[in-house]
């Protein structure tokens, strides 16, 4: 109003009147082009869609990112892997080690305003407890759990060393606590409502799975003091609402990013980096310093590969560097290790895995096929031709059997068929298989706990490829129980060595995939999960 | 007439029955378990089990097929596996962006297409005819995502008037929506005029080669007159055809232009659903492109009686 008086004030006659046209038609155009609009919305494009909102029922980890914006944890691991409380203000544990009493944080509320009790926490760590492999030993300790208020109390049967850790674990299936009544749903069934006590809030009508996710600042959030690390400290959100938006297309999601139409990339392809690194405006850095570990599975129950030489044999044939040069490329981001519990943390180790990173174990893969007297039996591998992560390693690790003298059958497929066929413990013939290949987030495989590959439960109990080694389990319940690091290292050392003697499974290459930001943000975190409070814009 | 569209119906249902049949029996046979996906990596087989019962996956066959179908005479056409969210508002959420790029694209082709058919039968043989025939074969050879890059790198990161990708419902504005839905329309408009273009000219031929329209010309008619009123209404059935087609082709899914265009239509959802084994998705959305086939074929056996009156329908 103001600014056409004062345009009409200088401009009189025919002249003024073609501007105020013109100015009004600007107006309205702008009225027309405007849309809804959010101070302060962070636009990110994950490296999936999420579509299965529990993250407990689901192991995926889109579940898992979406738990971490809504829900909170008793505890949670800072960057030097240590366990931090989150949500607990203080604990204390019996002499005898059995008792343990958690005292909640105050102010701690769901979203629909109810405080945060301890009965809540127990009805969570139960239903974490069924599914999570590391809850599942937790529960094989635990007597009894119970809430009072702001106090949860876990009574163990026997000493356990991992009450902490376990309630601090980073990645699938995180320990997220909710309200009771949700917590009580069967684990195998999804949960009804979003509700946590979380730092962001579920905005549920604007869901649309496979397009976009929404999440609202929780105005009634009470940050810890603490500054953030990983996924411990403050978790002060410094932005009005995060979307999660699908781009299926890395060529159009470069351009949205360049054109400032999106404001982040959780996991931009290694041919598209050297772009996004030449463009001033956006950063590109790796958050997940533990990165990813690509792996091989065997299958132990059928031939040849119950054979344990030939298992040996295929593990010996396979050098990480061709691996990862066609699945990554680039050296700077990618790692030769042959770490079960991952390079970088206080349990590696390079014990038995020498062929791996040295690629020198041809002449050993041959002798050990010629021990074994492999009679030529085709080894099915399956071959997820549409996931670009996975796409490579089959054909590399297929091509260093060949070479060996394997006779290899190389079967393409989708990856939604591979993870239903995988489970099959059927014989080849019938639909079964002999190895596969997968990736995981290093904070899935960082202790012997976490990591399902060395779990040796064998066909009952055990992960895809089942091998039974009694040994194996009498390892990990000894590193469960394990009193200090100098224990648990020598523990994980013995895992390992008799994991790769085993042919268990081997790690292919330790990978990273760096995230790309419009350089407006700041604050965005490190972690093995993609955080998105601190982050201010 | 209206008996005529009647028959059509009822004669649409068992064709309708036989493709949910087929569509249910050919996904229960595709290799992939739902529960798997949706369990992840650690669930144990008892686990996978309890979700299969919950999911009503291991009831027989036949049970399974008939609770769809009986969910669907009651209008319910059931439930995300992955995401629990009903189905019906999955498809109508993708509906919006789906409808729009249709309408925007035939009328768009149809504006440009049929006048360049009808000048290039016209002036055969001349330099515009053999331009729009250029064109014609440019559009059709030049694969729709090399279109669509080249268009963003143009319109988007060149000049910046468009933005590169999304959608913007036209309850947002219409300003907004046009903004959004421009660069997806003009990409897949080239396609189609070159689709409509071709099939006008080859009509027109054929018709300008008439008697009638000789004696239209002797007659001293006016060569607008003879062109619009006489030979283009004459040739308006095949035009029609394509044109119908078209649509149907662009409602039930224009995956790859959707993708570049970060479109959130039926063809992503279509895809997403089978690559997630989301066999109620699935299901409903082969149903209704098959219904909305059914429904234009029809459409456009009823524009041919309102354009050429010698067609009748007994």
């Amino acid at each position: 109003m103001k600014l056409s008086k004062t345009l009409k004030s200088k401009s009189p006659g025919l002249s003024g009147l073609l501007r105020s046209s013109l100015l009004s038609a600007t107006v309205a155009g702008m009225a027309l082009m405007a849309g809804p609009t959010f101070a302060q919305t962070l636009t990110a494009v994950k490296h999936s869609a999420l579509r299965v909102l529990d993250p407990i029922m689901t192991t995926a980890y889109m579940s898992r990112n979406h738990g971490y914006m809504i829900f909170d944890t008793l505890y949670a691991l800072d960057s030097d892997l240590v366990p931090q409380p989150q949500m607990v203000e203080s604990h204390t544990v019996s002499d005898d080690g059995l008792t343990y009493k958690f005292t909640l944080r105050t102010g701690l509320k769901f979203h629909d305003g109810a405080p945060v009790t301890g009965e809540d926490v127990a009805a969570s760590i139960a239903r974490w407890g069924e599914r999570d492999g590391m809850g599942q030993v937790l529960m094989s300790f635990v007597d009894s759990m119970s809430g009072d208020g702001n106090v949860f109390v876990m009574q163990l049967k026997k000493p356990y060393g991992l009450v902490i850790d376990s309630l601090a674990k980073p990645s699938s299936n995180v320990p997220f606590i909710m309200p009771k009544r949700l917590a009580e749903t069967p684990s195998t069934e999804p949960i009804p409502d979003q509700i946590g006590s979380g730092p962001f809030v579920w905005v549920a009508d604007e869901f649309q799975p496979g397009v976009k996710a929404v999440y609202a600042k929780n105005e009634d959030y009470v940050p810890r003091d603490e500054p953030a690390s990983w996924a411990s400290g403050g978790k002060v959100v410094k932005v009005d609402r995060v979307e999660w938006v699908v781009i299926s297309d890395d060529q159009t999601t470069l351009n949205a990013l360049q054109a400032g139409e999106i404001d982040y990339w959780e996991s931009p392809p290694n041919d598209l980096l050297p772009i996004l690194q030449g463009n001033s405006d956006i950063t590109v850095r790796n958050l997940n310093k533990m990165g990813m570990q690509t792996i091989m599975r065997p299958n132990t129950l059928h031939p040849p590969m119950d054979n344990v030489l030939i298992r040996r044999a295929a593990i010996a044939a396979v050098y990480q560097k061709d691996v990862l040069d066609a699945l990554v490329g680039s050296s700077e981001y990618y790692n030769l290790c042959g770490a079960m519990f991952v390079c970088g943390t206080p349990l590696a180790s390079a014990v038995g895995s020498e062929t791996l990173t040295e690629g020198n174990g041809m002449d050993k893969a041959k002798a050990l096929l010629a021990e074994a007297g492999y009679d030529g039996t085709p080894i099915v591998i399956m071959h997820p031709t549409d996931v670009g992560s996975l796409r490579t390693q089959p054909v590399v690790v297929a091509q260093a059997m060949r070479d060996a003298g394997f006779v290899v059958d190389l079967q393409a497929m989708d990856w939604q068929t591979l993870v239903g066929r995988r489970a099959s413990q059927a014989p080849i013939a019938e639909g079964g298989w002999n190895l596969f290949i997968t990736n995981w987030v290093g904070a899935d495989v960082f202790n012997p706990l976490v990591n399902n590959m060395v779990n040796g439960k064998g066909s009952d109990g055990g992960w895809f490829g089942w091998p039974d080694v009694p040994k194996l389990e009498e390892l990990r319940m000894s590193y469960a129980t394990a009193g200090t690091l100098d224990d648990q290292k020598m523990l994980a050392e013995e895992i390992q060595k008799i994991s790769y003697e085993e042919g268990v499974y081997a790690p292919i290459g330790q990978y990273f995939i760096p995230s790309a930001w419009s350089s407006e943000l700041e604050g965005v975190l490190d972690g093995p999960v993609p955080f998105f409070w601190n982050i201010s814009k | 007439m209206y008996g005529y569209i009647l028959r059509r119906l009822l004669a649409a249902i068992p064709v309708m029955g036989f493709v949910a049949l087929f569509v249910f029996l050919l996904l229960r046979l595709t290799p992939g378990d739902p529960a798997a996906i949706l369990a992840g990596d650690t669930a144990t087989p008892a686990q996978l089990e309890a979700i299969r019962t919950s999911l009503g996956l291991n009831d027989p066959l036949f049970v399974q097929f008939f609770n769809w179908i009986s969910d669907l005479m009651r209008g319910d056409f059931g439930t995300s596996i992955l995401s629990g969210k009903p189905v019906i508002e999955l498809i109508a959420d993708r509906m919006e962006p789906t409808i729009s790029l249709a309408l925007t694209t035939i009328t768009l082709s149809v504006i440009i297409a049929v006048p360049l058919g009808v000048i290039a039968a016209w002036k055969q043989g001349t330099l515009i005819d053999r331009f729009v025939m250029l064109l014609s074969v440019l559009g059709f050879s030049v694969p729709v995502f090399v279109i669509g890059y080249l268009m963003i790198t143009l319109f988007s990161m060149q000049l910046g008037w468009f933005p590169v990708q999304g959608f913007k419902p036209i309850g947002d504005g219409v300003g907004n929506f046009l903004h959004r839905i421009a660069l997806p329309t003009f990409t897949l408009t080239l396609l189609y005029i070159a689709l409509i273009a071709r099939i006008t000219r080859t009509s027109m031929l054929e018709i300008l080669g008439e008697d009638y329209v000789r004696t239209a010309r002797a007659k001293g008619l006016p060569e607008s007159r003879v062109l619009m009123r006489h030979a283009l209404r004459n040739c308006s059935v095949p035009i029609i055809t394509v044109i119908g087609i078209g649509f149907a082709l662009i409602i039930s899914g224009v995956v790859v232009t959707e993708s570049v265009f970060n479109l959130p239509g039926l063809g992503r959802l279509t895809v997403d659903a089978v690559l997630s084994r989301d066999y109620p998705v699935i299901q409903a959305v082969i149903l209704l492109a098959s219904l909305i086939y059914v429904l234009i074929n029809l459409l456009i056996d009823i524009f041919y009686v309102l354009l050429d009156p010698r067609i009748r329908y007994s």
